[in-house]
């Protein structure tokens, strides 16, 4: 008889992966623990090795191929002397999909792409597809070319290339002198960059996720948000704290917490969070420069997606400044980071209904852009917030009380936020989803507003 | 900051020996802080110096002798016992005593009291509240020192109660693994508030601490100045000269309270009483000065009273000088 070998998820966010070698061949036998193939994540290369003894008979997916969905059949095993079926014979289940419930709008809509680019960027600039993963990386890069000062420290950030592969290259480019490995010991080497940065130095440090940021906050708001004030100015601390925020996938409460709020109540921060690649790129780039302190919020899910980039020599975008990424003139939604995501979604489905929703990508949460969106609520009339962290005193918290102080008059509902439920993340993939706001909420608070 | 440097035979740098002249200052300096500290503790009582405010008493010799050791060029950080601290790296009293009264000629504009003061000119980079958490900021000090190849090292002071922080241990690891040129001084007062080492430390020789991370130690009596002075020359060679940090325990002893508001019950009157009589640094000091004919008892008199001279002026000039103008408040926040 035969079984069917499925393309292995390798990662808590893969959903599909390229098959990039074959290390076996039909007819070979393999035990279990022997390496079948390469497969190339959005993150790493992975070795996929067997689970059952058998005969390889056919390979169904040739190497090199992109693209291969998680759990789609890629080889059949022979076991017990079976033989081999035509490959048309074999009844391959449909794959199951991977958990998607943030991965929906894998691409901006058409409507929002016209937007995307940067009012700032000059007509005719080109456009290149870029990751954010490689938009962060070039913006730590240019960074780096310019200034000696600049050295990048944390976990894995070297010879590993990034826990997330986002610092990929730059040990090669820049040696180990700039491009700093780790111990895992978030609170002494967060401590210890801002004490580089008080010497004049620029460090970037990296978290593997801001979740094990909490070791090391008190070093974060303490040292580096206060020290400039409780020194009448004389001291600086020119650093980023750099890395993904927010829920990934399936990795439960402990690594998936929303930290936006908790860094933008900080005097002496600034606190970024962009979606677009290059806002990651402008942005990062303003961040390293900055002489503050800044937390630089980005996030695991969209670290794979790929965004134009204005081919540009110097890319630096202002810290401080919302975007509104597809005007319109019914109801205002806000949002920022992967709620960004969200909103784009939900206004296609708005206009289906022929609703046209004005959407507002934050990009910095400290300070916060609220003319912006105080010009667009006086437009609009109706405000809603969307963002993947708990309710209590949320970023949407604040921008509704600012909107409640600085346009009252305007509103013709109250404002409205989207937020992440008020628990600790759960595990199973029901309740996962049922934690996190979808495109189906925000509809439906848009149209709550709207009284429809 | 100590005599322009002499090279050593291995082509490090040193602070000279010292002569009659550094003798002289060391009590010179010691007896400023301690004059100074009497002064801010009058103040505090009297209303005019707020918040928590802890008194460097006692400890006059660790503070001196290190600094005096110490190369231009080279930093110093510590926790919020800092007074002398400032004072020794040459600090003007007048702009460490309007800090305390909290006056916009304070080193800070007033915006950060006792606990958070620094100054760039003197290379002293506070002046932190948060017990610990300065070890692994000087540690970012010394990186940026082998970073750039100045040369300099820095001291990372702590007192025995934060040498159980896990922070100490993260920076200690740190350190040794990248040879940063970082020097830990130990102040063992043999107090965290009211919690003796003996109820605190498992481990009570606190110059031990870092073995488990290959960073040498030594114990040092903190209450000789002369011993400190020597101690530090030895140990700063030896970590200016790329060998990675060193920890220094500085046996000491604080006669006031933790802070001013600490009516310090965990301990005998008569343990203090018996220190200050037999070991007080400021005395211990001026008899062998006396007593090798560098200096005579008038002298030693003379120099109290240029002494009480400066502290009672920085006194009336934090007492007099303005608070910081209302639009303060909102300065110095972002860059």
């Amino acid at each position: 008889m035969s079984t069917q070998i499925l393309m292995p998820a390798l990662s808590p966010t893969m959903e599909e992966g390229k098959l990039a070698k074959w290390l076996v061949k039909e007819g070979d036998e393999v035990h279990s623990g022997d390496i079948l193939a390469e497969i190339e994540t959005d993150k790493a290369t992975m070795e996929f090795e067997a689970v059952d003894e058998g005969r390889i008979g056919k390979l169904l997916v040739a190497e090199g191929t992109e693209g291969v969905k998680v759990n789609a059949p890629i080889a059949e095993l022979i076991t017990e002397g079976g033989e081999a079926q035509p490959v048309a014979a074999v009844s391959a289940p449909a794959p199951v999909a991977a958990p998607k419930q943030e991965v929906k709008a894998t691409a901006p809509t058409p409507v929002a792409t016209a937007a995307l680019i940067e009012p700032s960027v000059p007509d005719g600039t080109e456009m290149v597809s870029t990751t954010v993963r490689e938009a962060l990386r070039d913006a730590m890069a240019e960074e780096m070319r310019r200034d000696p000062d600049v050295f990048l420290i944390g976990e894995e950030v070297a010879q590993y290339q990034g826990a997330y592969k986002v610092s990929q290259g730059l040990l090669d480019e820049f040696g180990a002198k700039r491009v700093i490995d780790t111990p895992i010991t978030e609170h002494g080497f967060a401590g210890l960059g801002i004490g580089a940065g008080f010497a004049g130095l620029k460090p970037i440090v990296e978290f593997m996720t801001w979740n094990f940021a909490m070791q090391a906050i008190d070093q974060i708001i303490n040292s580096a948000a206060k020290t400039r004030y409780m020194s009448g100015g004389q001291m600086h601390c020119p650093i980023v704290f750099r890395g993904p925020n927010g829920p990934a996938s399936r990795v439960a409460a402990q690594h998936s917490q929303d930290y936006s709020s908790w860094y933008a109540h900080v005097p002496g921060l600034k606190v970024i969070a962009p979606y677009f690649a290059a806002d990651a790129k402008g942005l990062l780039k303003a961040a390293i420069r900055d002489p503050n302190p800044v937390i630089f919020l980005e996030n695991e899910i969209v670290y794979g997606k790929s965004f134009p980039v204005p081919k540009l020599d110097d890319f630096v975008l202002p810290i401080g400044k919302a975007r509104v990424i597809r005007p319109g003139k019914d109801v205002t939604l806000v949002s920022y980071s992967m709620g960004v995501a969200l909103v784009l979604e939900a206004a296609e489905e708005l206009a289906k209904e022929g609703i046209d929703a004005e959407l507002i990508d934050l990009r910095t949460l400290r300070p916060l852009d609220t003319d912006t969106v105080i010009e667009s609520v006086k437009k609009t009339n109706r405000i809603v917030t969307v963002e993947q962290g708990w309710p209590v005193a949320s970023i949407g918290s604040e921008i509704a009380a600012q909107v409640v102080e600085k346009a009252f008059d305007y509103l013709d509902a109250p404002p409205a936020r989207v937020n992440g439920k008020d628990v600790p993340m759960p595990y199973a993939h029901n309740l996962e989803k049922l934690a996190l706001p979808t495109v189906e909420d925000v509809v439906a608070a848009a149209k709550a507003v709207l009284y429809r | 900051m100590s005599d322009p440097s002499v090279v050593e035979g291995d082509g490090v740098s040193t602070a000279p020996a010292p002569n009659s002249t550094t003798l002289k200052k060391f009590y010179h300096d010691m007896l400023l802080i301690r004059r100074f500290e009497e002064k801010a503790g009058q103040l505090y009582g009297m209303g005019l110096i707020g918040g928590f405010c802890h008194l460097y008493i006692g400890q006059e010799a660790v503070v001196v002798g290190m600094q005096n050791a110490l190369l231009p060029g080279d930093q110093v950080i510590t926790a919020y016992r800092d007074h002398g601290h400032m004072l020794a790296t040459g600090m003007d009293p007048k702009g460490v005593m309007s800090e305390l009264t909290g006056r916009a000629a304070g080193y800070s504009k007033g915006k950060g009291g006792s606990m958070h003061m620094f100054s760039a000119e003197k290379n002293f980079f506070g002046g932190h509240g948060i017990v610990g958490a300065q070890v692994p900021l000087g540690t970012g000090l010394a990186f940026a020192n082998k970073y750039k190849e100045n040369g300099a090292v820095t001291l990372a002071y702590m007192g025995e109660g934060a040498a159980n922080q896990g922070q100490v241990y993260e920076s200690f690891n740190m350190a040794e693994l990248w040879h940063l040129p970082v020097l830990y001084i130990v102040e063992n007062n043999r107090y965290a508030m009211g919690t003796s080492v003996e109820r605190s430390s498992a481990q009570p020789d606190f110059y031990k601490r870092g073995q488990s991370f290959n960073v040498p130690g030594e114990s040092v009596d903190g209450m000789d100045v002369e011993a400190v002075f020597e101690a530090g020359r030895k140990a700063l060679e030896f970590v200016r000269g790329g060998n990675g940090p060193m920890i220094l325990e500085m046996k000491t002893y604080r006669y006031r309270g933790h802070s001013m508001s600490d009516p310090a019950k965990y301990r005998t009157r008569d343990e203090v009483q018996s220190i200050r009589d037999r070991k007080d640094p400021i005395d211990q000091f001026g008899k062998k000065l006396v007593d090798r004919d560098l200096v005579t008892e008038a002298d030693l008199k003379a120099v109290d009273k240029e002494i009480r001279l400066i502290v009672n002026e920085a006194a009336e000039f934090a007492i007099e000088a303005p608070e910081p103008d209302a639009s303060e408040l909102y300065t110095d926040v972002l860059a």
